[in-house]
């Protein structure tokens, strides 16, 4: 293509990129404005300084990355050795269970919420009273995405060249999965895990009818009667998930490239 | 642990013979058993906690208190007052889908056309995964101290002359939830749709181009016919994603504005008479039906999707 017509794409796709920008960091500096407030049109870190001293903030951020610990635990030794089994062994069930993984997305949570009051009246006090139940609940709404996470990871590499390797090498099933399969699919693995972490320290409405202390139900509650504390701590938290996922992306992007780049050099995008 | 055990015993267990002669039946269920076994954890653990909460709820719509069939949940579920918080939920949902698809794909096309390792793509890609995934709670607070009462933005338009509240405008009310729901609705379609636009290969322009077409032609008999429908399975995911969100509004609202989520939170809540146990559950069934027929719709888009973008 001629250069002139070149150049005015570029321009307007920056121009694009900019308006997003600024339409997407408005309520985020707004945020931080808000958060600075102090009486009278003046600004000072007294709500930061609150936020410390806020009773609850320590319990129910312990409380939610016991949650998200147990629950990414638990899906990766649910869903780990079913998807790997299913690649490997029948994957005409493949179908099967990428449809019962899906269902969670045709499930409003707050639907879901109403069947597990009925479920679990009457289980031991241990599993309904705690956040036990939330995360039993959690790997659930987390299947969508750990399942197309996992299924993608093992799609792109040679599984059953692997295994049997390792098999005829004389190691273990276990050993094969531990050390052959998770290995290989790292970054599947910690995508799946990082997405499980964002959904539940983000989640609500689960936790807020089942009455549980979280993070989320902490903050929308001091919300009603401390405004700026509230928006710092939203925003402190959406900071910090950012930074996670950034990090994430940064060095999973590494490995991609080490991967391809010997195979297949990427077709140059702007072709004269 | 014992889940990787399981799973193990069934690889070496498994027989696996590729015809396999007809056997009497109970030997049949043993084999069906064996052959499934590594799926056994995986459906146990979906049955009781997703099958069994929503058998529940489905079961539990045609039942009053005492258990006995009836209909009468369902018929006050679809009643003037429930009704229309369905068509209002389904009008914001309808909105914001189309509002955050539009966007959401021109932004998509323009972070494309950036260096394929550059910092506004991984910046983009992890800005969309937070606030799509992530966001609720948090993004309600973030539009309170922009566009609240005493929002700055609010406060700015005053200084300028344009009194928004006074004018009509509410954060907490429909217009409100509908702008804070566009902000999560945008990066969820950057990242359901992306993929789509990675699909189109140059080839398919050069080839257009050497053939004497326009970019108007490019666009309406090749990328468009292309396109559409993975942009309208994106869209309708979208759709599910707001009309089950409860969160957002909840936080904004505290239940002020009759979406059927809030409904169902208020019931289940026990701000209700105890008479009416159960039609929370009516409305969810409402709520699984309307999300799946758009499901069903996207995933029948989804197939002729991959047709060509594979």
């Amino acid at each position: 293509m001629s250069a002139p017509s070149t150049k005015g794409r570029t321009v307007r796709r920056w121009l694009i990129l900019t308006l997003f920008g600024v339409y997407f960091l408005v309520p985020m500096l707004a945020s931080v404005e808000f958060s600075l407030r102090d009486v009278n049109d003046t600004h000072s870190l007294v709500s930061w300084k609150k936020l410390l001293d806020e009773p609850g903030l320590f319990e129910t951020l312990t409380t939610s990355l016991w949650v998200a610990f147990g629950t990414v635990a638990l899906t990766l030794i649910l869903m780990v050795p079913t998807v790997s089994w299913v690649h490997l062994r029948r994957p005409k069930l493949r179908k099967l269970v990428e449809g019962i993984s899906l269902l969670p997305l045709v499930i409003p949570p707050i639907v879901l919420v109403n069947g597990v009051l009925v479920v679990f009246r009457d289980v031991p006090e241990v599993i309904s009273g705690t956040p036990v139940i939330l995360v039993l609940e959690y790997v659930i709404l987390a299947l969508p995405f750990t399942y197309r996470a996992l299924d993608a990871g093992l799609t792109a590499i040679a599984l059953p060249t692997l295994v049997e390797a390792a098999r005829s090498l004389g190691a273990s099933w276990p050993a094969v999965l531990l050390r052959v399969v998770v290995p290989n699919i790292r970054s599947a693995v910690f995508g799946a895990a990082f997405l499980n972490l964002a959904l539940v320290m983000g989640e609500y409405t689960l936790a807020s009818i089942l009455l549980m202390d979280t993070f989320p139900v902490w903050t929308v509650s001091t919300g009603q009667s401390e405004a700026g504390v509230s928006v710092a701590v939203s925003l402190l938290s959406l900071l910090v998930v950012f930074l996670l996922l950034f990090v994430l992306s940064m060095v999973t992007g590494r490995r991609h490239r080490e991967v391809t780049a010997p195979i297949a050099p990427t077709p140059s995008r702007g072709h004269s | 642990m014992t889940v990787n055990s399981i799973t193990a015993e069934a690889g070496v267990a498994d027989p696996a013979p590729a015809a396999v002669p007809a056997r009497p039946l109970p030997k049949r269920v043993a084999a069906w058993v064996t052959g499934h076994i590594g799926l056994l954890p995986f459906l146990a653990y979906t049955g009781v906690f997703l099958g069994a909460p929503v058998f529940m709820v489905v079961l539990g719509a045609f039942q009053d208190n005492d258990g006995v069939f009836t209909t009468e949940n369902i018929t006050a579920a679809m009643s003037d007052q429930f009704g229309r918080s369905f068509v209002t939920s389904i009008e914001l949902s309808a909105l914001t889908a189309v509002l955050g698809a539009v966007f959401g794909a021109i932004l998509a096309q323009a972070v494309l056309g950036t260096k394929p390792d550059g910092l506004v793509r991984k910046v983009v890609s992890s800005a969309s995964g937070v606030l799509a995934n992530f966001g609720g709670v948090p993004l309600a607070f973030a539009f309170i101290a922009t566009l609240g009462s005493i929002g700055i933005v609010t406060k700015a338009l005053t200084a300028l002359g344009f009194d928004i509240y006074a004018g009509g405008f509410s954060l907490f009310a429909f217009t409100g939830i509908a702008i804070v729901y566009v902000y999560f609705q945008i990066p969820l379609m950057v990242i359901v749709f992306t993929p789509s636009l990675e699909g189109m290969r140059d080839q398919w322009r050069e080839a257009a181009e050497n053939l004497g077409a326009t970019k108007w032609q490019y666009w309406r008999h090749i990328a468009g016919p292309v396109l559409l429908p993975p942009f309208m399975a994106s869209l309708l995911l979208l759709f599910a994603n707001s009309f089950s969100a409860y969160a957002t509004a909840y936080a904004l609202t505290t239940g002020v504005v009759p979406l059927v989520p809030i409904q169902i939170g208020s019931l289940v809540s026990g701000n209700v008479v105890a008479d009416q146990q159960n039609l929370g559950k009516a409305l969810g069934l409402g709520m699984i039906v309307v999300v799946a027929i758009v499901m069903s719709i996207y995933n029948w888009m989804q197939r002729r999707t991959s047709r060509w973008l594979g």
